[in-house]
């Protein structure tokens, strides 16, 4: 048994059936990327484990417990940490701060409102989160605003958001998209390091080098449905996926 | 010291400084000269400056940090009032049962309202808070007349219960009081021309505020307010960090509730009578313009914004066209009388069209209220120095 297990999963927008019969098993302390053309329902299968969508029907299990009909606060609590693909971040804050709030959840649960303490105080969550900062390189600017961050810089933000909570489970969806070359490899780096701490990783990717590189298995996702589960060198070769990609020019 | 950091500190003294001095800041003119119209060193006024300054601090706790915008904050402050005065009626004319009830009750209520409107955002939850907030002004009207006293409003009478007070002397008024210092005690300092008044009620209420004035200070610079900040700028992602958003907004709706609560309780104590009025949505919508004015979020912006409403509507208020003639009087008469028709519409019944216009003018060019406006006139130069140094820097509120 995986330490997240999806069954049956089907998710239907209107006429659109954005998720088919969905059955996917993610091994603990495994890096599985899930790859597939645009549209392919793989944002749309994230959103059924966090919690922003429910499945029509079918079952995700983490750890033993289902998922369905949690509340997003609690799913993060179960130990599930998402890191988004379009950057959703805290604009008017800090960058510290930011990556401070998802410390504070960890440490402190969903709900605890200290408002004695200064935040000057909290020398732990701080060192914490400075951490997670200089991880992802962005220490130096971490008293600037996120608002004022590039692109790639928010991105990098996200990912420190979600390492800073050291998750069981850690879903990134496309980490390096509007990345440069240098970000990208220094993120695969991180998240090669990340992964041999023993945090599973779900990985969705668009960009082939970071999928060959990092992923210990990968899932290939067309029109909703898992067409291929595999190890990354059988991959390549198989001519399901490249009919998937119309010809796999780029694979 | 206190355990806030130095510029925090050093506001917070200036604060002290300026409630301890204001008899004096705020009566520059002498008496009897033309310009004794715009003192506003008198204690009812003084009074409701800080009053209304401590309701302005607590709206922000909420509107400023969570962005959540209540338009039904009168009826916190209005049943904070009523329940300073029953305090009043049925046990003693000593403000601090009074005051610490008005801030109990007015809690408890916020935390029904707030418990049902945040379920909604934006839009839908000020509407809810208005249709609270309105509810409450027409029940005082109506059914719960005898516990608001209807029209006629509430005072303490002769003929009240007031268990723990000695009973009163025939034809003696029940006054408020604190431990037998009333309220109304003032001392008065004649320097040449300039009378100024120190009054106990003012000072009491100045107390109050620099104690509300800390403690939002304090919830401003926690792991609390940071939190309350994340759901201003992306309440959504926050519920993804694992953080369960609803109970923050909710206590800071209850806190904020709880400032308007104390605001009502203080007005009691230093004028001992309430009436509905107290909780029309006009009321609400005067705290929201108070907060905007003087800078939403930012730590003294709103008592800033309070102290300017008030006084406007005191002072501003009470110019009239004798008193414009008389300030004119040294131009040709023609001349006088076109001058002082254009400035009439701005004055006296007017004052509102004035501030209508310095709202739209701080909200069009300072955004950020009249704190934005300190701020450039006073950090001009080092913002400038920031910005060649590259990358905006998140600045605490001031
Ligand atoms: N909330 C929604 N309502 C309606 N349709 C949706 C919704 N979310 C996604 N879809 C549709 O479902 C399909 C799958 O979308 P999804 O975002 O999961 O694709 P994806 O594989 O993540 O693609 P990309 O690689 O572009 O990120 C798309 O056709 C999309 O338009
Ligand atoms: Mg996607």
């Amino acid at each position: 048994m995986g330490i997240l297990e999806v069954q049956n999963v089907n998710k239907r927008f209107g006429g659109l059936q954005a998720l088919r019969d969905v059955n996917l098993s993610i091994a603990q302390g495994s890096l599985h990327a899930i790859i597939g053309p645009n549209g392919a329902g793989k944002s749309t299968l994230l959103n059924c484990f966090v919690g922003r969508l429910i499945p029509d029907t079918g079952s995700v299990t983490f750890d033993g417990s289902s998922l369905i009909g949690l509340k997003p606060h609690e799913i993060n609590q179960a130990g599930v940490t998402r890191v988004f693909q379009t950057p959703e971040i805290f604009g008017d804050l800090s960058l510290l701060e930011n990556v401070m709030i998802p410390a504070f959840a960890k440490r402190d649960g969903a709900y605890k409102p200290s408002m004695w303490s200064p935040l000057q105080g909290e020398r732990e969550i701080r060192e914490q989160a400075e951490e997670a900062l200089a991880s992802v390189n962005l220490a130096d600017k971490r008293h600037q605003t996120a608002n004022s961050q590039s692109r790639g810089n928010k991105r990098r933000l996200e990912l420190a958001m979600g390492l800073v909570q050291k998750p069981k489970l850690l879903l990134l969806d496309e980490p390096t998209a509007g990345m440069a070359r240098a970000d990208t490899n220094a993120t695969i780096d991180l998240l090669k390091e990340i992964s041999a701490t023993g945090i599973t990783m779900v990985v969705i990717e668009h960009d082939m080098h970071v999928v060959f590189s990092l992923a210990q298995k990968i899932t290939v996702l067309a029109q909703g449905s898992p067409i291929v589960e595999d190890l990354p060198e059988n991959i390549k070769g198989n001519p399901k996926v490249q009919e998937a990609y119309l010809g796999g020019a780029h694979l | 010291m206190l355990n806030l950091d130095k510029s925090d500190l050093r506001l917070f003294l200036l604060v002290a400084a300026a409630l301890v001095l204001a008899p004096f800041i705020l009566n520059p003119f002498p008496e009897g000269s033309n310009l004794a119209q715009f003192n506003a060193g008198y204690p009812d006024l003084m009074q409701r400056l800080v009053i209304f300054g401590i309701f302005a601090i607590g709206f922000n706790i909420l509107f400023g940090l969570t962005g959540y915008l209540s338009f039904g904050h009168a009826a916190f402050l209005g049943v904070g009032s009523y329940a300073a005065i029953w305090m009043m009626k049925l046990l003693t004319m000593n403000v601090i049962p009074a005051i610490v009830v008005s801030i109990i009750v007015a809690g408890i209520f916020a935390a029904l309202v707030g418990f049902i409107s945040l379920r909604r955002s934006g839009i839908y939850f000020s509407i809810l808070t208005l249709a609270f907030a309105q509810m409450s002004y027409s029940l005082a009207y109506s059914v719960l007349t005898p516990i608001t006293g209807g029209e006629t409003g509430l005072q303490p009478k002769i003929n009240d219960p007031r268990i723990l007070d000695a009973p009163l002397l025939d034809g003696a008024t029940p006054t408020a009081g604190l431990f037998g210092i009333d309220m109304r005690a003032s001392w008065q300092l004649s320097v040449g021309d300039w009378l100024f008044t120190f009054n106990f009620g003012y000072y009491f209420a100045a107390v109050v505020m620099l104690i509300a004035f800390y403690v939002s200070m304090r919830i401003f610079r926690s792991p609390f307010g940071m939190m309350l900040r994340a759901v201003k700028t992306n309440q959504n992602r926050l519920n993804y960090t694992g953080v369960n958003t609803r109970p923050y907004t909710l206590t800071a709706f209850i806190i904020s509730g709880m400032y308007a609560g104390l605001a009502g309780g203080l007005l009691v104590a230093m004028d001992t009578q309430v009436g509905a009025d107290r909780m029309f949505w006009t009321a609400s919508g005067e705290v929201v313009l108070m907060t905007i004015l003087g800078g939403a979020g930012t730590l003294i912006g709103p008592v800033l914004g309070a102290g300017f409403i008030k006084y406007m509507e005191n002072v501003v208020s009470k110019i009239n066209e004798t008193v414009l003639h008389q300030w004119f009087y040294w131009l040709p008469d023609g001349l006088e009388d076109f001058v002082v028709s254009v400035i009439y519409p701005f004055v006296g019944k007017g004052w509102h069209l004035t501030l209508g216009l310095m709202f739209m003018a701080v909200v069009i060019f300072l955004p950020g209220g009249l704190m934005e406006g300190l701020r450039r006139l006073t950090q001009g130069r080092k913002k400038k120095a920031d910005e060649k140094t590259g990358g905006a820097v998140a600045t605490p509120a001031e």
